[in-house]
């Protein structure tokens, strides 16, 4: 080894104290750059008529969002009834039954794929499925592209959770003559509980600030709905549309949109993580 | 003792998770199932030259996918040469420099950055990010001699879809190094230290060969995630299909080419083009994810656990 004097080391030492340093406070400076231009481009767009109000014709000034707003909750909230218990159940299967064989760990294998599978490709792939066959764009079709997105994460944490449950509480209850079905929702679930809850809540969270599956699926739609089979407003991909319209007016709502949108996810991001934090302890 | 047998629902419980579990496999086979059909088109049309092909148009209804690729590969590359050194310098910083709280602080901080909707990145860079670019960044830039830095200085094209990305994946990267660091153990480092090393020839000679293999696979899924990342690149890449050795000019990549165009194609054969970068895209992915997985899994049997 080539000797180096003390002094150099210790610089070097210092140097990359430095440089890592920097780079941590860079990570922090850019979110909070992120947050700030969110926060004080969109403050100015949120008013009464936001909420309430449709979106007004190409050109015009005033009207809202408020068909969006809805659109984004309801495919939101249809996607996770199609998502989570499909994605409790295979959690379910792979803690519960699975174990190590060797389905188990196919269906572990493609959870993993399915995690890493592009959006844009879920929207694709829904496209071909449910859009084409139906004939039209549809907020059904939104939900189940959000669904598909959702699953393997759900069936992730599920089984995480579902593992750190201590096998002993299994027994006691199998030994009691619990049926299985019952030992695992009644008393694995309860001991599970809040890390379950968060775990999907985040998952809620991730999907509904997603866009690419939205664009081919559940399409936008200045109008309020009346079926869950046609275009739907939401608001991810109304922020797409208006943030590339000339029209200044448009793009302040793409930005009071974009507000509404990371205070809603970041907040159940927060909310989620903090708890998580707080079981910790 | 039971007087009478009540319906065993124990297997009917089994049968439904595991129908769970079959779902989520059919889901996937159904992907590349559909992809693969909606693509035969394109595929008896063009054959393996859509791969290399750069012409996109769709009034000759002649197709290639040379630029997407191009594109996608070149902004991924920009992310990881940008992200990697980062975050691994942030997990040295989290792991061995700051107190367990500051530690904590910053480390989840950094983990938002992951919570932030794709679009949002896209809003910040078209409208703020880009014009930053082009007033600041690039001007400087182009000083330095060569053909990537030339052009007019737009702020919109490959560097700065690539530097988003880039902040994108850093949370990933991030969080995986850190609990490498972590892992390795105290004992370890504790004979480095006691040997006289300095923290960052602790760093050098103990941790990152110990955790290398980890590192790697962290940044396979750092490198899944950049390839797919759709909308924040759609705002800012500049979607243009032609091939430029400068990173100012604007280009496209297969995930924003998907969301420009692919509600507007109105011919079979335009949809089924498309289709077929979806295909590339999903057989790009998929490929990182088996290399990852398989990778992880052998280091995981490596170190035991814990990952």
């Amino acid at each position: 080894m080539r000797e180096r004097s003390p002094a150099r080391r210790k610089l070097t030492d210092l140097l990359v104290r430095i440089v890592s340093l920097l780079a941590a406070l860079f990570g922090l400076f850019i979110l909070g750059w992120i947050l700030y231009v969110i926060m004080a481009r969109g403050v100015g767009a949120i008013n009464w008529a936001f909420f309430t109000e449709l979106p007004a014709p190409p050109g015009m000034m005033g009207g809202g969002l408020a068909n969006a707003i809805v659109g984004t909750l309801l495919i939101t909230v249809l996607a996770s009834l199609i998502g989570i218990p499909l994605g409790l159940l295979t959690g379910v299967y792979l803690a519960e039954f699975g174990g190590q064989s060797r389905l188990a760990e196919a269906i572990r294998f493609c959870s993993n794929l399915l995690m890493g599978t592009p959006s844009i490709i879920v929207g694709v792939f829904v496209y071909g499925l449910i859009v084409v066959p139906l004939g039209d764009f549809s907020a059904w079709a939104g939900a189940v592209a959000l669904a598909i997105i959702m699953l393997p994460v759900v069936a992730r944490t599920t089984e995480e959770m579902l593992n750190l449950v201590p096998d002993s509480l299994r027994e006691a209850a199998l030994g009691l003559g619990t049926p299985r079905w019952k030992t695992t929702l009644q008393i694995l679930f309860r001991a599970a509980g809040s890390g379950l809850v968060t775990g999907i809540l985040l998952a809620v969270a991730r999907v509904s600030g997603e866009t690419a599956p939205l664009l081919f699926t559940s399409l936008n739609s200045p109008f309020w709905f009346e079926t869950l089979n046609e275009p739907i407003g939401n608001l991810t991909v109304t922020i797409f549309n208006y943030a590339m319209s000339p029209y200044a007016d448009w793009q302040a709502k793409a930005w009071g949109a974009s507000l509404l949108i990371t205070l809603g996810v970041l907040g159940a991001t927060l909310l989620a993580r903090t708890t998580l934090w707080m079981r910790r302890k | 003792m039971q007087t009478h047998r009540r319906f065993d629902w124990d297997p009917v419980f089994h049968v439904l998770t595991l129908g769970g579990g079959l779902v989520l496999m059919l889901v996937v086979g159904a992907i590349f199932w559909e992809l693969w059909q909606g693509s035969q088109l394109s595929l008896e049309k063009f054959g393996w030259s859509f791969l290399v092909t750069e012409t996109w148009d769709p009034v000759s209804e002649t197709f290639g996918a040379a630029s997407t690729i191009y594109g996608t590969l070149v902004s991924t590359l920009i992310a990881m040469l940008i992200a990697v050194p980062l975050s691994l310098a942030i997990a040295l910083f989290l792991v061995e420099l700051a107190p367990p709280r500051v530690s904590a602080l910053v480390g989840g901080g950094i983990e938002l950055l992951a919570a932030i909707p794709s679009i949002i990145y896209g809003m910040w860079g078209l409208f703020v990010f880009a014009p930053f670019m082009s007033e600041t960044v690039q001007p400087l830039l182009a000083h330095i001699p060569g053909p990537f830095f030339t052009g007019t200085p737009m702020g919109i094209g490959m560097l700065s879809a690539g530097f988003i990305l880039a902040l994108m994946i850093l949370p990933f990267i991030t969080a995986v190094t850190r609990d490498i660091f972590r892992m390795v153990p105290a004992v370890v480092k504790e004979s480095a230290y006691g040997m006289g090393s300095t923290t960052w020839e602790v760093t050098r000679k103990v941790t990152i060969p110990y955790g290398i293999q980890g590192i790697i696979g962290a940044c396979f899924l750092g490198l899944g995630r950049a390839i797919g990342e759709t909308m924040a690149v759609t705002f800012v890449i500049g979607n243009r299909h032609e091939i430029s050795a400068s990173l100012f000019a604007a280009g496209n990549s297969i995930a924003s080419t998907l969301a420009n165009e692919f509600t507007e194609a109105s011919e079979d054969l335009y949809l089924s083009s498309l289709v077929e970068l979806g295909l590339v895209l999903f057989g790009l992915t998929l490929l990182l994810q088996i290399l990852a997985q398989w990778w992880l899994k052998r280091t995981r049997r490596k170190m035991g656990g814990g990952l």
